[in-house]
């Protein structure tokens, strides 16, 4: 009896597959495309525990335990590519979500709809160019001999000219500011939906009762931001061992004076892979952020879910 | 009450006309630096008021177009066949996904999502691009890897499916006979157009700017840089352009004007950016809302 029963199920199930073949076929080129880029590269993890030879390739390369762990967590460059990801990520999760609520928050406080379009028009150009234009404007002002700021602003004013490009300790502001001037208007977008879509008539209630501007701000408006804020935080903390390539790369123009403020693990993966020939040390970084990057995304969901469960992502 | 919400107003115009300027007079740095003559530029750098405007970098450029317009070119091959083959890809895959009997679904779409939480990174990628596929020095390096298809605009896009096409009209169309691919072309995307243009946006953009593809795969094949590789390449040695295709301009003998030519370039890059973004502006904001929503 069990028997038929699962038979007739098999057997209506293959129906279902045949008849839904158009679709299968539809999902193929998709489907395959993902086993290709996003899942077949993944044994390749395991490089972190290998001596990586070209010619044997990930497979036939032999083991070498965590001897790569080892040699990464033994140099200096361990400690300030963390030290870097992380730190810089934190700053521009707390400045960045700050600044994006205070923009879009004063966005709402524009009364002619045609000029709220005309500023989201302009706060939003950052972010259709790519980092090496990015690249080339920052150049512009900090060039060292034909840059702007040292040319037409420090000179003038009689101090020497500052080269920006060695000098390291004016970094943490400068990728600060470029982040965040290339991101805001992004963020901005993102909570003023949120905020035009809170019911006028909690603030004309609030006015009714007294309500200062900034009450009704805290009281109305960051209360009822709260899920967003939540769930673009969540995701950026997920990616908080990740870094922009092009921000830590190309604007600094690669400058090896600077990496001590500027070399995060995207940076020193790339540079192990493509430039220093140091692959072991670069796929050992790489495991740990792929890695510890999959538990702080499962994790901070988690925490989520367990606060507020709507708020979580999945 | 109401003198609160005026003055709040004048704030906002203002903050918000310093904020507009701080996005935009960057970009005007460039473009006012490239259309400095090159003797000033040498003596002074780069500035918003030049003492001499000048032609130099664009007529240098000019002369030596080949190089350029091959890069400005292979831009847009790539974002074309690009964002054509990502919007196929995608749409095709999301669809399906959509269809709430398909047998497997929810593993197929447990799949897309899985790629988002979790990736190999940079090395068994170009390791498998290269070694197993030989991209390396082709066209399909600025085409294939990472930027064809995003598990997120997939997932974006079969929550549109799911949410925003009636199944009612898939029944009635299945009952009159039509196949899947005739339902697909001739009903569900018509009734997709803000979805299909959005996704195409954000791709497009994306390919248009890649260049990290770039750097990564294309190494001996200069000919492939696209607009945004050579900017990169320049960036680091301006005698990239000296020493590839414009050695015939050397030895005529005409100085490269080094300091100009490199924000020209870049003015040249973003131009059609900046020509199609106002018409576009209302695509972008709306992609980015619907990006943010979760899939």
């Amino acid at each position: 009896m069990a028997n038929q029963s699962q038979a007739v199920k098999r057997k209506s199930l293959g129906k279902e597959i045949r008849k839904h073949l158009p679709i299968y076929l539809m999902i193929a080129p998709g489907f395959i495309y993902m086993l290709i880029n996003n899942y077949f590269p993944l044994p390749g993890l395991m490089l972190a525990f290998k001596r990586f030879k070209y010619s044997l390739g990930i497979w036939g390369s032999t083991w070498n335990g965590i001897s790569n762990l080892k040699f990464l967590f033994r140099s200096p460059d361990s400690w300030i590519i963390i030290r870097n990801t992380l730190c810089y990520n934190l700053v521009f999760i707390v400045l960045g979500t700050v600044f994006s609520i205070a923009v879009a928050i004063l966005l709402n406080e524009v009364r002619s709809k045609r000029k709220q379009q005309v500023y989201q028009t302009f706060i939003l150009i950052p972010y259709l160019l790519s980092y090496v234009i990015v690249s080339y404007i920052v150049y512009a002002l900090l060039g060292g001999d034909n840059g702007m700021i040292n040319n037409q602003i420090l000179r003038p004013l009689g101090y020497a000219g500052i080269s920006w490009y060695t000098q390291a300790q004016y970094w943490p502001f400068i990728l600060v500011i470029v982040q965040l001037w290339k991101s805001f208007g992004y963020c901005s977008i993102i909570y003023f939906a949120s905020v035009i879509g809170i019911d006028r008539t909690f603030y004309e209630a609030a006015v009714v009762d007294g309500a200062s501007p900034w009450q009704q701000i805290t009281h109305i408006t960051l209360p009822l931001l709260k899920p967003v804020i939540i769930t673009l935080t969540l995701l950026s903390i997920g990616r908080i061992l990740y870094s922009d390539f092009g921000l830590f790369y190309q604007v600094p123009m690669n400058s090896g004076m600077l990496f001590s403020a500027t070399n995060t693990i995207d940076t020193f993966v790339y540079r192990g892979l493509l430039e220093t020939n140091d692959i072991g040390r670069a796929s050992a970084a790489g495991f740990i952020q792929s890695v510890l990057g999959f538990v702080l995304v499962l994790t901070s969901n988690a925490v989520v879910r367990k606060v507020e469960k709507e708020n979580a992502l999945f | 009450m109401e003198l609160y919400g005026k003055k709040i107003n004048i704030i906002a115009n203002a903050v918000f006309c310093i904020l507009a300027l701080s996005c935009l007079l960057p970009l005007l740095l460039l473009v006012i630096s490239s259309f400095t003559s090159e003797k000033i530029l040498a003596q002074n750098g780069y500035s918003f008021f030049p003492a001499e405007f000048g032609l130099d970098a664009y007529q240098y450029l000019w002369n030596t177009r080949a190089q350029l317009l091959r890069a400005y070119e292979m831009t847009i091959v790539v974002t074309v066949i690009g964002t054509l083959g990502s919007l196929l890809v995608t749409t095709l895959f999301a669809y399906g996904l959509s269809r709430k009997t398909l047998p497997g679904r929810y593993i197929l779409s447990f799949m897309i999502f899985f790629t988002m939480l979790f990736n190999g990174g940079i090395i068994p990628s170009y390791l498998m691009w290269t070694q197993v596929f030989h991209v390396k020095d082709t066209l399909w390096a600025l085409i294939l890897p990472n930027l064809l298809m995003s598990g997120f605009s997939v997932i974006v896009m079969r929550t549109y499916f799911a949410t925003s096409i009636p199944s009612e009209i898939l029944e009635a169309a299945t009952l009159d006979g039509a196949g899947e691919w005739r339902m697909l072309i001739r009903i569900v995307l018509p009734l997709s157009k803000p979805i299909l243009s959005t996704i195409a946006l954000l791709s497009g953009l994306a390919y248009w700017n890649d260049w990290i593809n770039g750097l990564y795969y294309l190494v001996k094949r200069t000919d492939l840089y696209t607009i945004q590789n050579f900017l990169n390449r320049l960036m680091s040695s301006t005698d990239f352009l000296m020493n590839s295709a414009t050695n015939s301009a050397i030895s005529a003998g005409i100085r490269v004007p080094s300091i100009g030519i490199r924000m020209a370039i870049a003015v040249i890059a973003i131009i059609p950016i900046m020509i199609i973004y106002p018409f576009l502006q209302q695509g972008f904001v709306k992609g980015i809302v619907i990006g943010s929503v979760k899939g």
